[in-house]
This record gives C-alpha cells, structure tokens and sequence, in this order.
C-alpha cells in the first residue's frame, strides 16, 4: 500500500510541475472567460457601419426607419435604375433599399439590392421596421389608437413546479439542460485528455524499458493503479484550479467589459434591434439565475465528482491497457478506436437525452457503464428517481472494477512484450495467461 | 553450504513456448554466480521468476530457507540488459524513488546515493535530467539505482555492455567490493572473460534446459583435455619422443611450441623431465579449456544428441 502511495505521489508531482500542467491551468480559465466575456464585448463593439439607401415609392416608410449604430438609413428620391448605378460605384457597405407603392392597406414589394446579401440581423430590423409602420397605419385606419395597443400586452410567465414525495417545488428545465450539458460534457474531456494522458504514460514506462526495474519492486497492478489514481489527482486539481480561477477572472472581466454597456442599453429605446435583444438577454439571465437557485447544486457537484472519477477510472484503465500492448502512437490508433467509439457515442446521444431526459433509451444509456458517467450526468439537474441513480453508480462501479481487472491481466503481459506487433487475439490470450 | 536462492523444477511457459524446463538451482550465498547460456535460453524468464516478475508456472524458488515472498524484492537488486530510466526526471530524484520502492527509507536513501555519488565521482548530475547524460553515464546511474538498497542478493544482466575500458574496471571493483561485504551476485553475461575473471559458480542452460551447473573450478577440472604446451629454444626432434604430439614446434611465444596429450596413466612430471634432455625449455603449462571452449563444446553436443 505504501508503495502505492509512493508511485502517486511521484505521477502526480512530476505531472503538476510541469510547465505543459501549468500553462493549460492558466489558459484553460482564460479561454474559458473568454467564451463567456468575449460574445458580449464583440456585441459592444464598433462594428463597421452600413449605409442603406432607402427609394420609398409609397413615402410612408422612409423616413420612419431609425438609423443606430450598424446601420444608417438615407431617403433618396430619384430613379431606380439611376440609384442601382450609384450602388455599383458606391460599393462596399452601401445597400438600396426599394419599398414599393403602398395605400397602407395592402403590404407593399419590399426589395433589397447590394454587392453582397445583408445580414440576417439587418433584414429582420427592416422586416419588423416596415411590418411595425404599416400595422400602425392599418390600426389608424381601422381607428384603434396605437398607443392603446402598445399598452396592451399581457405576458404570461409559466411556472413549472416538480411534485414528488418532497412536495412541490419549482422546476428548472432550462437551468438543468445547461448544467447537465456542462457536466456531461466537461466528463467526456476529462476521460479523454487523462486517460490519454494514462496511456502515454504507460508507453513511456514501456518504451524507455524503466518498466522492468520498477516491477521488480512492485506488482504491475500496484503501478497501474498508482498511475492511474496519480493522474486523476491531477485532473481533479486542474479541474479545482479550473472552477476558481475561470471564476474570479470572469467576474473580473464582466465588470470590466460589460456592466456599463449594459445599463445604458436598459435606460435606450426599446426597438427591435441588438441592443434590445441585449436587454432581453439579460432579462432571461436573470430568469435563468432564478431557476439556476432551484437546482440542487450540492446534489450535482456530489453526482458530478462521482461520475468524473468513475468514468474516469473505467476508462483509464482500458487506456492503460492498451498502452502496454503497444510501442508506438500508430499502433495505439487501432486499440483506441473501440474504446472511444462509446464515449464518443454518448455525447452524440446527448441532444436527445436532453430531450427526453426519462425515456426509456435515456434510461438504459445511464445504467450501462461505458455511457452512463456522461449520460447519467445530464439527467442528473433534471432530477430522475433516486432508484435509478443508484443502479447506474453501482453498475458504474462494477463496471470500472471489471475493466480494471480486465486490463490488469492485459497490462502485466503487455509491459513486458516487446518487438511485435499484438492482435486482438493476442490480448484475449493474453488474459487467460 | 548456505544457498541465497534454490529453485525447484521451475517450468515457464508462454502459450505454447517452453521457456524454462524443470530448472533446479542453487545459488550459494556468497558466491559470483555466472548465468550463462545462448540467446533465448531461458535467462531472462529465470531472472524474472527470480526478480518476482512473473511467477513460474510450476516447481518453487526459495529465498535463504523461505519461499520467495513480495518482501524480498527489497532484498534483491536487478540490473536488467535493457537499460530503462526515466529520461525526463532528475537522477537524485529518479534513484531514491528507485530506493523507496525497494522499501527504504527517504534519508537512508539519501545518504546512500551522497555517498556513490561521491565515490563515482559523479556529484555534478544529481540535479540534471537522465537524457542529458551520454549512454555510458547513464549505465553508471542505473548501476547505482541497482544497488542503492544493498541488496543481498545482486543480478547484472551484462553489466559492463555500454562501458569503456576504464569505466568498466571501475564497475567492476565496485562489484568485487559489494561481494567483499557480502552480496551474492548473479551474473547474466555471453562474455566469458567476466565468467573466468570473476564467477565461483556457473550454470549452463539453453533451449530451456539446465545443461551444466556447479563451481568453476570443478567444471574446469571435469572438462580438462590433459594438454600441454611447451616452448623450447629449439625446435624438438618429434620422431624421437614417445609422446603423443598434437601440434609440433610452431614458432611462437619466442621460440618453439608444441603441444602434448598426455594418455592415461602419464604424468606431467615425466613428460617435463624426457623434454628437459632434447631442448631449453622455456614455458611448461597445462591447456585448461577456456569457458569459451566448454560452452562452444556442451551446447553443440546437446544440439547434435537431439
């Protein structure tokens, strides 16, 4: 046990002092930030400005578009043919826009001319822009006052509330579906970058022959076991460092770059453009801040760090494995393939286990251990029964037990063989010995 | 006599490849023992039994006067022909972890490796990583790791391959060395000067079967030819010598050799005193077979009996 001990410590201490360890410490944080800070600062930016020529033939909508910060609306009057030419010399950034001829009653041609289509955004505002005016000609018309209208506008908000033998409480549908997308997704990069990180380790002990001294002194089970557990010491420390540093800096950084934006777009006009929707983002945020409040947090770190290392665990000791049947990267290539196919195949499933998070596909992805850290983890913030949590870590824990017995049986043989390549047949064999 | 290891009918194998056949051993404590034998013989399956690890698939190795057991690992020291270090960690920190893992502790450890490190002049790499080092440095590193734990019981594995002359004799006293304070050690070794220079005890197996086991000496003497060779000033007049002559005034060694087999019944004596009367003679011995000889000769005969 002591010699365990010992070989953790010296995985996990030789991989936390490097400078490869700490450079993706500092930078994963960083880049972390940078997914939640950079959006909002690109929406704040001075974006390059498009002029739109505006030939209303009805004379109605011209005049009513309101120019902002992307886009500033000119009326011209004139000749189309005549505008189209001025177009062409004009070039980049110049767009003509051509309203048709209109009553008010009927909705007019509306058509767009530019060097390249404008964007989604743009077209939307002119859409709603043109559909905004008219209605409100349409209202006039029918005599109704706008204003009236305006003020008339009932919002339902829908509360939906989760009735089990705890009684009632508030559900958190939304909230649930990006923790749950996180977590399970945050586990698959963990199996993946450390149990890497086991198998090339294992290469190396192989190839650099060290293997054969140190199993003079311990069991091959005691190395891959210390290995193993050394390098989920690791992550769970990057991981650690990950959580705190990624929250400090963004804290930081938002009240940097954001806070003040934001509050000026609160007190602006409320018009159906960016800066609305920024407003609108931000409403739904809090929303979303409300029914993150409702999710047991506690609960799902426990269940998080549970499936983390279990997943893990499983993994790495088939990664473990087949680094010591192998002596270069190449060969590891065909021995990879099975084992990712089933953690590739559980996040390709986690759209639709989001979905339907208690189906019955959901339900068996969960329990059967080479899917369930990442799917149970996504079904986890939406509160499926206690029964079937329980199944799924204890088939979760027979599972890894299997595969670490597994490939402790491939891993004492592999270690020592040397100077051929090895077939499945082989590992099968292999097993038996 | 004491053995430090005993084996008994160990067989190996690998699927359907017998590596070891009812191999019986002993190794007496104190002893240089040699390991000899062709390639794929079987040495490195007995050193892995032996080192604990793999285990044998039948018969059992004693350690002293108890079975082999996970605690004695801390009394054997194992340099293996393949050399492994790591190659990106620092040489201090690499041996004593080596040390640790054999069971000692972290300051015994230390003041062990301070003081090779002293003794091989070798102070300045404590700090520097293995892959700085060149092949040879790196042997010596490795030696030490072998060591550092004084073992009771030492197997090299061809350790004077990657060494020069002068780095090999320096290997080599600190081998007589740990023998003079009592290590028993095994060498691995297709080098039969080593085995001549240094073994008290050889074993001889190939194909997977003890062919040849037991002191040097005695091995010798069984597979003495009863030659030998004079040197004379001037050449000698064969026809008139009742000896039976093998090779006849060759010049060589600063005058005349030849060599005589000596039939049952005949002394050395004898043969010296009818020489002294024809020619000066200036060399007597005996032609005791080299190791290689015997090698060479036990295993062609056990191919050719199959």
């Amino acid at each position: 046990m002591n010699k365990i001990a010992l070989i953790i410590e010296r995985e996990y201490m030789s991989r936390v002092r490097k400078k490869s360890f700490i450079i993706m410490t500092l930078i994963g944080p960083l880049l972390f930030a940078g997914i939640t800070v950079i959006p909002a600062w690109l929406a704040h930016r001075e974006s390059s400005k498009t002029t739109v020529f505006v030939l209303d033939k009805s004379g109605l909508f011209g005049n009513k578009l309101k120019s902002n910060r992307e886009t500033v609306y000119v009326v011209v009057n004139g000749d189309e043919t005549k505008e189209k030419s001025d177009l062409k010399v004009a070039g980049e950034h110049h767009m003509l826009l051509v309203i048709g001829a209109t009553d008010g009653k009927t909705e007019p041609e509306v058509q767009f001319y530019g060097e390249s289509n404008p964007s989604l955004d743009l077209l939307q505002s002119v859409e709603n822009q043109i559909a905004g005016e008219l209605k409100t000609i349409q209202l006039k018309q029918a005599g109704i006052d706008p204003a009236l209208v305006e003020k008339i506008n009932p919002n339902i908000n829908i509360q939906s509330k989760v009735l089990n033998e705890e009684g009632e409480k508030d559900g958190s549908s939304a909230a649930a579906t990006v923790v749950g997308y996180m977590s399970g997704f945050l586990i698959y990069i963990f199996i993946f970058i450390y149990g890497s990180q086991v198998m090339m380790g294992v290469m190396e002990e192989k190839t650099s022959r060290v293997v054969e001294v140190i199993i003079s002194s311990v069991k091959p089970f005691q190395l891959m076991m210390g290995k193993i557990v050394g390098i989920a010491l690791v992550g769970l420390t990057q991981f650690l460092l990950w959580m705190v540093l990624s929250y400090a800096i963004s804290t930081v950084a938002t009240s940097f770059f954001v806070d003040k934006p934001v509050k000026q777009d609160v007190t602006s006009q409320m018009t159906m453009d960016k800066d609305t929707q920024m407003v609108k983002n931000k409403v739904e945020k809090t929303g979303f801040m409300k029914e993150l409040g409702t999710i047991n947090i506690p609960y799902i770190i426990g269940c998080f760090l549970f499936y983390f290392l279990g997943g893990y665990l499983l993994y790495s000791a088939l990664f473990a494995a087949v680094g010591s049947a192998v002596e270069t990267q190449q060969d590891a290539q065909q021995f990879m393939f099975p084992i990712t196919i089933p953690i590739i195949g559980a996040i390709a499933f986690a759209t639709f286990v989001i979905k339907e998070p208690n189906s019955s596909l959901a339900f068996w992805l969960s329990v059967i251990p080479f899917t369930s850290p990442i799917i149970m983890m996504i079904r986890v913030p939406f509160e499926p029964p206690l029964w079937q949590i329980l199944l799924s870590m204890v088939s979760l824990v027979l599972g890894f037990l299997g595969t670490t017995w597994l490939a402790g049986r491939i891993y004492r043989v592999g270690i020592l063989m040397y100077g051929k390549k090895v077939t499945y047949k082989e590992l099968w064999k292999w097993m038996w010995y | 006599m004491d053995s430090i290891i005993r084996t008994e009918n160990l067989v190996k194998r690998y699927g359907e490849y017998l590596a070891l056949d009812r191999i019986n051993l002993t190794i007496p404590k104190g002893s240089i023992f040699g390991l000899l034998g062709p390639n794929g013989a079987g040495k490195t399956s007995l050193i892995r039994i032996i080192t604990q690890i793999t285990a044998p698939d039948e018969g059992a190795v004693y350690f002293g006067n108890e079975l082999l057991k996970e605690s004695h690992v801390a009394d054997i020291g194992y340099l293996p022909e393949e050399r492994g270090l790591y190659k990106k960690a620092k040489i201090g920190e690499q041996l004593l972890y080596f040390a640790q893992l054999k069971g000692m502790s972290k300051a015994d450890a230390l003041a062990k490796a301070k003081e090779w490190f002293i003794r091989l002049d070798i102070k300045d790499w404590w700090n520097k990583p293995l892959e700085e080092l060149s092949k040879g440095m790196a042997q010596k590193v490795q030696f030490v790791s072998t060591v550092l734990h004084e073992p009771k019981f030492i197997i090299l594995d061809e350790p004077f391959s990657g060494f020069d002359p002068v780095n090999s004799d320096v290997i080599r006293d600190e081998i007589l060395r740990l023998h003079a304070n009592g290590a028993t050690i095994l060498f691995s070794t297709h080098r039969m000067e080593t085995v001549e220079e240094l073994c008290t005890h050889v074993v001889l197996i190939n194909k997977a079967k003890k062919l040849l086991d037991g002191p040097t000496e005695e091995i010798r003497d069984q597979f003495r030819s009863k030659q030998f060779s004079v040197v004379t000033a001037e050449p000698l007049p064969l026809e008139a010598l009742s000896w039976q002559v093998e090779k006849g005034n060759v010049r060589k060694e600063g005058g005349f050799l030849t060599t005589f087999s000596l039939l049952d019944g005949q002394q050395s004596n004898d043969l010296l005193g009818d020489l002294m009367r024809h020619a000066q003679i200036i060399g007597f011995k005996e032609d005791v077979p080299s190791f290689h000889d015997i090698f060479v000769q036990v295993v062609t005969q056990a191919e050719a009996s199959k």
